[in-house]
Protein backbone atom coordinates (compact mmCIF):
# COMPACT_ATOMS: atom_id res chain seq x y z
CA UNK A 1 0.00 0.00 0.00
CA UNK A 2 0.78 3.48 -0.74
CA UNK A 3 1.77 5.38 2.41
CA UNK A 4 0.54 9.03 2.23
CA UNK A 5 3.06 11.65 2.87
CA UNK A 6 1.02 13.08 5.40
CA UNK A 7 1.55 10.49 7.79
CA UNK A 8 5.32 11.12 7.16
CA UNK A 9 5.19 14.47 8.08
CA UNK A 10 6.81 15.66 11.36
CA UNK A 11 8.05 18.66 13.33
CA UNK A 12 10.86 18.78 11.11
CA UNK A 13 9.28 18.46 7.67
CA UNK A 14 6.31 20.42 7.65
CA UNK A 15 7.60 23.94 6.94
CA UNK A 16 8.41 22.48 3.41
CA UNK A 17 4.90 20.06 2.75
CA UNK A 18 2.89 23.62 4.21
CA UNK A 19 5.34 25.58 2.10
CA UNK A 20 4.34 24.01 -1.39
CA UNK A 21 0.43 24.28 -0.52
CA UNK A 22 1.47 27.72 -0.98
CA UNK A 23 3.01 27.42 -3.93
CA UNK A 24 6.53 28.39 -2.35
CA UNK A 25 9.77 26.33 -2.06
CA UNK A 26 11.09 26.13 0.96
CA UNK A 27 14.65 25.49 2.04
CA UNK A 28 16.63 25.92 5.24
CA UNK A 29 19.82 27.92 5.82
CA UNK A 30 22.77 27.76 8.47
CA UNK A 31 22.15 30.80 10.66
CA UNK A 32 26.37 30.41 11.26
CA UNK A 33 28.09 28.99 8.17
CA UNK A 34 25.18 30.39 5.62
CA UNK A 35 25.14 27.39 3.46
CA UNK A 36 21.82 26.31 2.34
CA UNK A 37 20.34 23.01 3.62
CA UNK A 38 18.04 20.49 1.70
CA UNK A 39 16.27 18.49 2.61
CA UNK A 40 15.19 20.20 5.75
CA UNK A 41 17.22 18.77 8.99
CA UNK A 42 17.49 19.89 12.42
CA UNK A 43 21.56 20.47 12.34
CA UNK A 44 23.59 22.01 9.62
CA UNK A 45 25.62 18.81 7.87
CA UNK A 46 28.10 21.31 7.19
CA UNK A 47 29.46 23.04 10.66
CA UNK A 48 26.84 20.98 12.68
CA UNK A 49 24.97 23.89 13.91
CA UNK A 50 21.89 24.30 15.26
CA UNK A 51 21.01 27.13 14.58
CA UNK A 52 18.95 26.86 11.49
CA UNK A 53 16.12 29.24 9.08
CA UNK A 54 13.71 28.70 6.94
CA UNK A 55 13.95 30.58 3.74
CA UNK A 56 12.07 30.44 -0.08
CA UNK A 57 14.12 29.47 -2.51
CA UNK A 58 13.71 31.95 -5.71
CA UNK A 59 12.72 28.04 -7.39
CA UNK A 60 15.27 28.65 -10.09
CA UNK A 61 18.35 26.02 -10.77
CA UNK A 62 19.45 24.02 -13.85
CA UNK A 63 19.29 20.54 -14.39
CA UNK A 64 22.35 18.42 -12.89
CA UNK A 65 20.69 14.54 -14.64
CA UNK A 66 17.98 13.31 -15.43
CA UNK A 67 16.15 10.25 -16.81
CA UNK A 68 13.26 9.26 -18.93
CA UNK A 69 11.58 6.42 -16.56
CA UNK A 70 9.51 3.63 -18.71
CA UNK A 71 8.96 1.12 -15.95
CA UNK A 72 7.63 2.27 -12.90
CA UNK A 73 6.13 0.62 -9.84
CA UNK A 74 3.25 0.77 -7.57
CA UNK A 75 1.36 4.03 -7.49
CA UNK A 76 3.70 5.06 -10.07
CA UNK A 77 3.43 2.68 -12.73
CA UNK A 78 0.64 4.31 -15.01
CA UNK A 79 2.83 7.59 -15.03
CA UNK A 80 4.70 6.26 -17.69
CA UNK A 81 7.10 7.73 -19.78
CA UNK A 82 7.87 10.26 -16.98
CA UNK A 83 11.49 12.82 -16.79
CA UNK A 84 12.45 12.37 -13.31
CA UNK A 85 15.55 14.51 -12.46
CA UNK A 86 17.84 16.34 -10.20
CA UNK A 87 17.95 19.91 -10.09
CA UNK A 88 20.71 21.93 -9.09
CA UNK A 89 18.83 25.24 -7.31
CA UNK A 90 20.62 28.14 -7.27
CA UNK A 91 21.09 28.17 -3.83
CA UNK A 92 23.36 25.49 -4.08
CA UNK A 93 21.07 22.57 -2.41
CA UNK A 94 20.26 19.60 -5.16
CA UNK A 95 16.74 18.12 -4.99
CA UNK A 96 15.08 14.98 -6.72
CA UNK A 97 12.07 16.57 -8.91
CA UNK A 98 10.18 15.98 -12.36
CA UNK A 99 10.51 17.95 -15.33
CA UNK A 100 7.46 17.91 -16.86
CA UNK A 101 6.78 19.73 -20.62
CA UNK A 102 8.04 18.77 -24.02
CA UNK A 103 10.37 15.53 -23.27
CA UNK A 104 12.44 16.25 -26.52
CA UNK A 105 13.68 19.49 -24.84
CA UNK A 106 15.27 18.62 -21.99
CA UNK A 107 19.11 18.72 -21.42
CA UNK A 108 21.63 18.61 -19.00
CA UNK A 109 22.29 22.33 -17.66
CA UNK A 110 19.05 24.00 -19.25
CA UNK A 111 17.23 26.23 -16.56
CA UNK A 112 14.32 25.46 -14.85
CA UNK A 113 12.24 26.87 -12.39
CA UNK A 114 9.86 24.92 -10.18
CA UNK A 115 6.23 24.45 -10.83
CA UNK A 116 3.94 23.29 -8.17
CA UNK A 117 1.87 20.11 -9.05
CA UNK A 118 -1.67 19.53 -7.04
CA UNK A 119 -1.94 15.60 -6.25
CA UNK A 120 -5.57 15.04 -5.55
CA UNK A 121 -5.20 13.85 -1.79
CA UNK A 122 -4.36 17.56 -0.96
CA UNK A 123 -0.41 17.12 -1.42
CA UNK A 124 1.53 19.55 -3.75
CA UNK A 125 4.91 18.02 -5.21
CA UNK A 126 7.56 20.63 -6.61
CA UNK A 127 8.35 19.87 -10.03
CA UNK A 128 10.14 22.03 -12.43
CA UNK A 129 9.77 22.84 -16.07
CA UNK A 130 12.10 24.19 -18.80
CA UNK A 131 12.67 28.44 -18.31
CA UNK B 1 52.23 -7.38 -1.64
CA UNK B 2 53.64 -6.73 1.66
CA UNK B 3 50.37 -7.42 3.75
CA UNK B 4 50.49 -8.96 6.82
CA UNK B 5 48.67 -12.65 6.92
CA UNK B 6 46.38 -12.65 9.55
CA UNK B 7 43.10 -14.14 8.37
CA UNK B 8 41.73 -15.83 5.35
CA UNK B 9 38.86 -17.09 3.41
CA UNK B 10 38.80 -20.64 4.11
CA UNK B 11 35.32 -21.86 2.64
CA UNK B 12 33.04 -20.79 -0.09
CA UNK B 13 29.45 -21.86 -1.11
CA UNK B 14 26.14 -20.72 -2.86
CA UNK B 15 22.57 -22.06 -2.44
CA UNK B 16 19.34 -21.98 -4.37
CA UNK B 17 20.10 -19.92 -7.30
CA UNK B 18 17.95 -19.04 -9.67
CA UNK B 19 14.67 -20.01 -8.47
CA UNK B 20 14.40 -21.66 -5.60
CA UNK B 21 10.82 -22.09 -4.82
CA UNK B 22 9.41 -22.41 -1.53
CA UNK B 23 12.59 -22.21 -0.21
CA UNK B 24 12.93 -19.59 2.39
CA UNK B 25 15.77 -16.94 3.62
CA UNK B 26 17.28 -19.05 6.37
CA UNK B 27 16.97 -22.57 4.56
CA UNK B 28 19.36 -20.99 1.90
CA UNK B 29 21.64 -19.64 4.19
CA UNK B 30 21.82 -22.75 6.35
CA UNK B 31 22.50 -25.18 3.09
CA UNK B 32 25.19 -22.60 2.00
CA UNK B 33 26.73 -22.23 5.48
CA UNK B 34 26.83 -26.36 5.47
CA UNK B 35 28.45 -26.33 2.30
CA UNK B 36 30.92 -23.77 2.76
CA UNK B 37 32.05 -25.54 6.04
CA UNK B 38 32.78 -28.94 3.87
CA UNK B 39 34.65 -26.96 1.62
CA UNK B 40 36.83 -25.99 4.43
CA UNK B 41 36.98 -28.62 6.54
CA UNK B 42 34.96 -27.05 9.68
CA UNK B 43 31.84 -27.99 11.09
CA UNK B 44 29.29 -25.10 12.92
CA UNK B 45 30.64 -26.12 16.43
CA UNK B 46 33.96 -24.09 15.19
CA UNK B 47 32.00 -20.91 14.69
CA UNK B 48 32.43 -18.01 16.58
CA UNK B 49 31.34 -15.40 14.77
CA UNK B 50 28.63 -14.61 12.89
CA UNK B 51 27.73 -12.22 9.85
CA UNK B 52 24.84 -11.99 7.88
CA UNK B 53 23.08 -8.92 6.17
CA UNK B 54 19.10 -8.63 5.26
CA UNK B 55 15.72 -7.19 5.89
CA UNK B 56 13.58 -10.18 6.51
CA UNK B 57 14.60 -9.90 10.35
CA UNK B 58 14.65 -7.20 13.10
CA UNK B 59 18.01 -9.07 14.44
CA UNK B 60 18.92 -11.25 11.66
CA UNK B 61 22.16 -12.70 13.13
CA UNK B 62 19.93 -13.79 16.56
CA UNK B 63 17.26 -15.11 14.14
CA UNK B 64 20.12 -17.10 11.90
CA UNK B 65 22.27 -18.28 14.93
CA UNK B 66 19.52 -20.31 16.10
CA UNK B 67 18.11 -21.37 12.90
CA UNK B 68 21.81 -22.75 13.15
CA UNK B 69 22.14 -23.87 16.40
CA UNK B 70 25.01 -21.94 17.20
CA UNK B 71 26.19 -19.45 19.80
CA UNK B 72 28.71 -16.95 18.36
CA UNK B 73 30.50 -14.60 20.85
CA UNK B 74 30.79 -11.81 18.13
CA UNK B 75 27.88 -10.88 15.58
CA UNK B 76 27.81 -8.27 12.40
CA UNK B 77 24.65 -7.62 10.74
CA UNK B 78 25.86 -4.45 9.31
CA UNK B 79 23.96 -3.91 6.08
CA UNK B 80 25.40 -1.22 3.37
CA UNK B 81 23.63 -2.87 0.46
CA UNK B 82 25.27 -5.37 -1.99
CA UNK B 83 28.70 -3.92 -0.41
CA UNK B 84 27.68 -5.80 2.77
CA UNK B 85 29.66 -8.92 2.55
CA UNK B 86 32.95 -7.19 1.52
CA UNK B 87 32.80 -5.09 4.78
CA UNK B 88 32.28 -7.88 6.58
CA UNK B 89 35.03 -9.66 5.20
CA UNK B 90 37.34 -6.56 6.14
CA UNK B 91 35.48 -6.25 10.01
CA UNK B 92 35.67 -10.45 10.29
CA UNK B 93 39.74 -9.96 9.38
CA UNK B 94 39.85 -6.63 11.91
CA UNK B 95 38.35 -8.93 14.87
CA UNK B 96 40.15 -11.59 13.97
CA UNK B 97 43.29 -9.53 14.00
CA UNK B 98 42.19 -8.37 17.19
CA UNK B 99 42.20 -11.62 19.09
CA UNK B 100 38.66 -11.40 19.30
CA UNK B 101 37.37 -15.08 17.34
CA UNK B 102 39.06 -17.58 15.28
CA UNK B 103 36.66 -18.19 12.33
CA UNK B 104 33.74 -16.05 11.47
CA UNK B 105 30.52 -17.34 9.23
CA UNK B 106 29.27 -14.78 6.46
CA UNK B 107 26.23 -15.78 4.84
CA UNK B 108 23.29 -14.93 2.49
CA UNK B 109 20.02 -15.15 1.58
CA UNK B 110 17.59 -13.86 -1.17
CA UNK B 111 13.92 -15.95 -2.40
CA UNK B 112 13.63 -12.42 -4.21
CA UNK B 113 12.54 -13.96 -7.61
CA UNK B 114 9.85 -16.48 -6.64
CA UNK B 115 8.99 -14.94 -2.67
CA UNK B 116 10.06 -11.25 -2.73
CA UNK B 117 9.99 -9.24 0.61
CA UNK B 118 6.64 -6.98 -0.23
CA UNK B 119 8.04 -2.95 -1.03
CA UNK B 120 5.57 -0.91 1.31
CA UNK B 121 5.96 2.38 -1.05
CA UNK B 122 6.53 3.59 2.24
CA UNK B 123 8.05 6.87 2.75
CA UNK B 124 9.97 6.62 6.00
CA UNK B 125 12.04 9.99 7.20
CA UNK B 126 14.22 11.34 4.13
CA UNK B 127 12.57 8.60 2.01
CA UNK B 128 9.49 11.44 1.94
CA UNK B 129 11.40 13.90 -0.48
CA UNK B 130 12.50 11.70 -3.10
CA UNK B 131 9.56 8.90 -2.91
CA UNK B 132 6.74 10.74 -3.63
CA UNK B 133 8.50 11.39 -7.72
CA UNK B 134 8.24 7.82 -8.68
CA UNK B 135 11.51 7.34 -9.36
CA UNK B 136 12.12 3.57 -9.47
CA UNK B 137 14.61 4.04 -6.53
CA UNK B 138 17.77 1.59 -7.73
CA UNK B 139 17.51 1.45 -11.47
CA UNK B 140 16.38 5.05 -12.18
CA UNK B 141 19.43 6.30 -9.58
CA UNK B 142 21.87 4.30 -12.11
CA UNK B 143 20.43 5.69 -14.95
CA UNK B 144 20.69 9.54 -13.65
CA UNK B 145 24.39 8.21 -12.92
CA UNK B 146 25.29 7.35 -16.53
CA UNK B 147 23.45 10.21 -18.37
CA UNK B 148 25.66 12.49 -16.23
CA UNK B 149 28.68 10.39 -17.20
CA UNK B 150 27.18 10.50 -20.88
CA UNK B 151 27.01 14.31 -20.75
CA UNK B 152 30.59 15.19 -18.99
CA UNK B 153 32.49 12.01 -20.90
CA UNK B 154 30.69 11.34 -24.50
CA UNK B 155 30.25 7.78 -22.97
CA UNK B 156 27.76 5.76 -25.40
CA UNK B 157 25.11 2.76 -24.68
CA UNK B 158 27.56 0.61 -26.74
CA UNK B 159 30.53 1.09 -24.37
CA UNK B 160 27.98 0.17 -21.53
CA UNK B 161 26.53 -2.40 -23.82
CA UNK B 162 30.37 -4.18 -24.03
CA UNK B 163 30.19 -4.94 -20.39
CA UNK B 164 26.68 -6.60 -20.46
CA UNK B 165 27.76 -9.31 -23.75
CA UNK B 166 31.76 -9.54 -22.01
CA UNK B 167 29.89 -10.67 -18.75
CA UNK B 168 27.52 -13.11 -20.58
CA UNK B 169 30.42 -14.67 -22.38
CA UNK B 170 31.59 -15.35 -18.62
CA UNK B 171 28.59 -16.91 -17.96
CA UNK B 172 28.48 -19.04 -21.00
CA UNK B 173 31.31 -20.40 -19.44
CA UNK B 174 29.67 -21.50 -15.85
CA UNK B 175 26.51 -24.02 -16.25
CA UNK B 176 25.37 -22.15 -12.73
CA UNK B 177 24.83 -19.24 -14.63
CA UNK B 178 21.56 -17.92 -15.03
CA UNK B 179 21.34 -16.62 -18.72
CA UNK B 180 24.39 -18.12 -20.65
CA UNK B 181 23.12 -17.72 -24.42
CA UNK B 182 25.32 -15.45 -26.02
CA UNK B 183 24.43 -11.78 -27.05
CA UNK B 184 25.91 -9.03 -29.37
CA UNK B 185 25.87 -5.02 -28.51
CA UNK B 186 22.73 -4.89 -30.80
CA UNK B 187 21.14 -6.72 -28.50
CA UNK B 188 21.56 -4.85 -25.35
CA UNK B 189 20.64 -1.68 -27.65
CA UNK B 190 17.48 -3.40 -28.99
CA UNK B 191 16.28 -4.67 -25.42
CA UNK B 192 13.30 -2.72 -24.14
CA UNK B 193 14.23 1.02 -22.29
CA UNK B 194 13.66 1.01 -18.28
CA UNK B 195 14.93 4.18 -16.90
CA UNK B 196 16.85 5.85 -20.15
CA UNK B 197 20.01 5.47 -21.11
CA UNK B 198 19.44 1.88 -19.27
CA UNK B 199 18.10 -1.39 -21.40
CA UNK B 200 17.07 -4.23 -19.81
CA UNK B 201 20.31 -5.97 -20.94
CA UNK B 202 22.00 -3.21 -18.88
CA UNK B 203 20.56 -4.35 -15.48
CA UNK B 204 20.97 -7.35 -13.49
CA UNK B 205 19.26 -10.54 -13.03
CA UNK B 206 16.21 -10.75 -10.22
CA UNK B 207 16.85 -14.44 -8.96
CA UNK B 208 16.32 -16.37 -5.57
CA UNK B 209 20.39 -17.67 -4.29
CA UNK B 210 22.08 -18.11 -0.97
CA UNK B 211 25.73 -17.60 -0.25
CA UNK B 212 28.42 -18.13 2.59
CA UNK B 213 31.80 -17.49 3.28
CA UNK B 214 34.66 -18.29 6.47
CA UNK B 215 37.01 -16.47 7.25
CA UNK B 216 39.41 -17.99 9.77
CA UNK B 217 42.68 -16.74 11.61
CA UNK B 218 45.90 -17.79 10.29
CA UNK B 219 46.22 -20.98 12.27
CA UNK B 220 43.00 -22.46 11.40
CA UNK B 221 43.34 -21.82 7.83
CA UNK B 222 46.89 -23.12 7.59
CA UNK B 223 45.71 -26.69 8.91
CA UNK B 224 42.95 -27.17 6.22
CA UNK B 225 42.02 -29.23 3.44
CA UNK B 226 42.49 -26.51 1.09
CA UNK B 227 44.94 -23.55 0.63
CA UNK B 228 43.94 -20.46 2.48
CA UNK B 229 42.84 -17.37 0.59
CA UNK B 230 44.49 -14.46 2.05
CA UNK B 231 42.76 -11.20 2.84
CA UNK B 232 45.64 -8.68 2.10
CA UNK B 233 43.77 -5.48 2.40
CA UNK B 234 40.58 -4.38 2.50
CA UNK B 235 38.51 -0.93 2.70
CA UNK B 236 35.12 0.83 3.45
CA UNK B 237 33.67 3.92 2.35
CA UNK B 238 30.17 5.65 1.66
CA UNK B 239 29.54 8.90 0.62
CA UNK B 240 25.36 9.28 0.42
CA UNK B 241 21.89 7.64 1.21
CA UNK B 242 19.68 9.40 -1.09
CA UNK B 243 20.65 9.90 -4.49
CA UNK B 244 20.27 13.85 -4.44
CA UNK B 245 22.74 13.73 -2.07
CA UNK B 246 25.55 11.95 -4.13
CA UNK B 247 28.25 14.75 -4.53
CA UNK B 248 29.79 13.73 -8.16
CA UNK B 249 27.35 10.75 -10.01
CA UNK B 250 30.19 9.92 -11.98
CA UNK B 251 32.49 9.57 -8.70
CA UNK B 252 32.08 6.62 -6.48
CA UNK B 253 33.14 6.06 -2.85
CA UNK B 254 35.50 3.04 -4.49
CA UNK B 255 38.02 6.11 -4.64
CA UNK B 256 38.17 5.83 -0.90
CA UNK B 257 37.79 1.85 -0.28
CA UNK B 258 40.17 0.84 -3.06
CA UNK B 259 43.15 3.58 -1.89
CA UNK B 260 42.51 2.02 1.35
CA UNK B 261 42.69 -1.99 0.30
CA UNK B 262 45.46 -1.19 -2.11
CA UNK B 263 47.04 0.19 0.29
CA UNK B 264 46.80 -2.03 2.97
CA UNK B 265 47.31 -5.10 0.86
CA UNK B 266 51.01 -3.47 -0.78
CA UNK B 267 49.79 -3.82 -4.35
CA UNK B 268 49.28 -2.31 -7.40
CA UNK B 269 46.51 -2.33 -10.12
CA UNK B 270 49.00 -4.28 -12.76
CA UNK B 271 49.32 -7.15 -10.02
CA UNK B 272 45.61 -7.93 -9.94
CA UNK B 273 45.15 -10.80 -12.35
CA UNK B 274 41.32 -10.92 -11.73
CA UNK B 275 38.19 -8.64 -10.77
CA UNK B 276 35.06 -9.20 -9.70
CA UNK B 277 33.29 -5.70 -9.59
CA UNK B 278 29.62 -5.23 -8.73
CA UNK B 279 27.31 -5.15 -11.57
CA UNK B 280 23.84 -3.98 -10.34
CA UNK B 281 24.02 -2.33 -13.96
CA UNK B 282 26.57 -1.32 -16.42
CA UNK B 283 27.08 2.07 -15.43
CA UNK B 284 27.72 0.28 -12.06
CA UNK B 285 30.82 -1.26 -13.51
CA UNK B 286 32.27 1.75 -15.56
CA UNK B 287 32.10 4.04 -12.46
CA UNK B 288 33.71 1.49 -10.13
CA UNK B 289 36.38 0.71 -12.57
CA UNK B 290 37.28 4.65 -12.86
CA UNK B 291 36.88 5.55 -9.18
CA UNK B 292 39.09 2.50 -8.45
CA UNK B 293 41.48 3.76 -10.61
CA UNK B 294 41.98 1.43 -13.03
CA UNK B 295 41.51 3.99 -15.55
CA UNK B 296 40.84 7.51 -15.54
CA UNK B 297 37.47 9.78 -14.93
CA UNK B 298 35.90 9.34 -18.27
CA UNK B 299 38.09 6.53 -19.43
CA UNK B 300 35.69 4.38 -18.19
CA UNK B 301 33.89 3.50 -21.63
CA UNK B 302 37.00 3.20 -23.91
CA UNK B 303 38.92 1.02 -20.97
CA UNK B 304 35.88 -1.89 -21.56
CA UNK B 305 35.98 -1.56 -25.15
CA UNK B 306 36.74 -4.45 -27.98
CA UNK B 307 35.48 -6.94 -25.35
CA UNK B 308 38.63 -6.14 -22.64
CA UNK B 309 36.60 -7.63 -20.09
CA UNK B 310 35.68 -11.09 -21.41
CA UNK B 311 37.36 -14.53 -21.37
CA UNK B 312 40.58 -13.75 -22.90
CA UNK B 313 40.77 -10.35 -22.82
CA UNK B 314 43.14 -8.07 -21.01
CA UNK B 315 41.09 -7.72 -18.31
CA UNK B 316 39.10 -10.41 -17.13
CA UNK B 317 36.35 -9.27 -14.90
CA UNK B 318 33.05 -10.80 -13.45
CA UNK B 319 34.19 -14.31 -14.25
CA UNK B 320 31.31 -16.54 -13.04
CA UNK B 321 28.87 -13.87 -15.21
CA UNK B 322 27.63 -11.34 -12.76
CA UNK B 323 24.71 -10.15 -11.39
CA UNK B 324 24.34 -9.31 -15.36
CA UNK B 325 23.75 -12.71 -16.44
CA UNK B 326 24.77 -15.66 -13.22
CA UNK B 327 22.47 -14.51 -10.92
CA UNK B 328 21.53 -11.69 -8.60
CA UNK B 329 19.25 -12.44 -5.73
CA UNK B 330 18.73 -8.18 -4.56
CA UNK B 331 22.49 -7.88 -2.34
CA UNK B 332 24.87 -9.69 -4.77
CA UNK B 333 28.56 -9.02 -3.31
CA UNK B 334 28.93 -12.65 -1.36
CA UNK B 335 28.92 -13.70 -4.81
CA UNK B 336 31.39 -11.90 -5.90
CA UNK B 337 33.63 -12.97 -3.03
CA UNK B 338 33.02 -16.58 -3.76
CA UNK B 339 34.00 -16.12 -7.43
CA UNK B 340 37.63 -14.08 -6.31
CA UNK B 341 38.13 -16.87 -3.96
CA UNK B 342 37.25 -19.67 -6.67
CA UNK B 343 39.83 -17.85 -9.11
CA UNK B 344 42.71 -17.86 -6.84
CA UNK B 345 42.09 -21.83 -5.88
CA UNK B 346 42.36 -22.42 -9.18
CA UNK B 347 38.58 -24.51 -9.49
CA UNK B 348 36.70 -22.56 -12.65
CA UNK B 349 37.26 -25.10 -15.10
CA UNK B 350 36.45 -23.54 -18.60
CA UNK B 351 36.41 -19.95 -17.21
CA UNK B 352 39.42 -20.23 -15.03
CA UNK B 353 42.32 -17.03 -15.40
CA UNK B 354 45.26 -18.98 -15.71
CA UNK B 355 48.02 -18.26 -12.99
CA UNK B 356 45.43 -15.92 -10.67
CA UNK B 357 47.15 -15.48 -7.68
CA UNK B 358 45.65 -11.91 -7.04
CA UNK B 359 41.99 -10.92 -7.22
CA UNK B 360 40.20 -7.60 -6.52
CA UNK B 361 36.61 -7.69 -5.38
CA UNK B 362 34.53 -4.88 -4.92
CA UNK B 363 31.00 -4.09 -3.81
CA UNK B 364 28.98 -1.41 -4.43
CA UNK B 365 25.45 -0.88 -2.01
CA UNK B 366 22.41 1.36 -2.60
CA UNK B 367 22.24 3.69 -5.09
CA UNK B 368 26.49 3.80 -5.40
CA UNK B 369 26.11 4.75 -1.56
CA UNK B 370 28.69 2.47 0.00
CA UNK B 371 31.55 0.30 -1.21
CA UNK B 372 33.84 -2.08 -0.24
CA UNK B 373 36.93 -3.07 -1.35
CA UNK B 374 38.74 -6.22 -0.83
CA UNK B 375 42.08 -7.67 -2.29
CA UNK B 376 42.76 -11.36 -2.08
CA UNK B 377 45.93 -13.82 -2.52
CA UNK B 378 47.03 -17.06 -2.57
CA UNK B 379 49.78 -18.33 -1.47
Amino acid sequence: MVQKIQDTIDEESRPFWDGLKKNELMIQQCDDCAKHIFYPRSICPHCFSDNISWKQSNGRGAIYSYTTIHQAFGPFKDDVPFVAALVDLDEGVRMLTRIVGEREQIAINKRVKVTFHQLKDDLVLPYFELE
Amino acid sequence: MNSERVAAIVGVAESGLGKASGKNVLQLQAQAAKAALDDAGLTKDDVDALFTAGNWAWAPTLMLAEYLGINPKYTDSTNIGGSSFEAHVGHAAAGIKAGLFNVALITYGSTNRTNPINVSYSNPLTGQYERPFGLPGTVGSYALAAQRHMYEYGTTSEQLAEIAVATRKWASLNEKAYKREPIEISDVLNSRLIAEPLHLLDCCLVTDGGGAVIVASKEVASNLKKSPVWILGHGESQSHHTISNMPDLTVTSARESGAAAFEMAGVTHDEIDVAEIYDSFTITVLLTLESLGFCKPGEGGAFVSGQRTAPGGAFPMNTNGGGLSYCHPGMYGIFLLIEGVRQLRNECGERQVKDAEIALVHGTGGVLSSTSTVILGRD
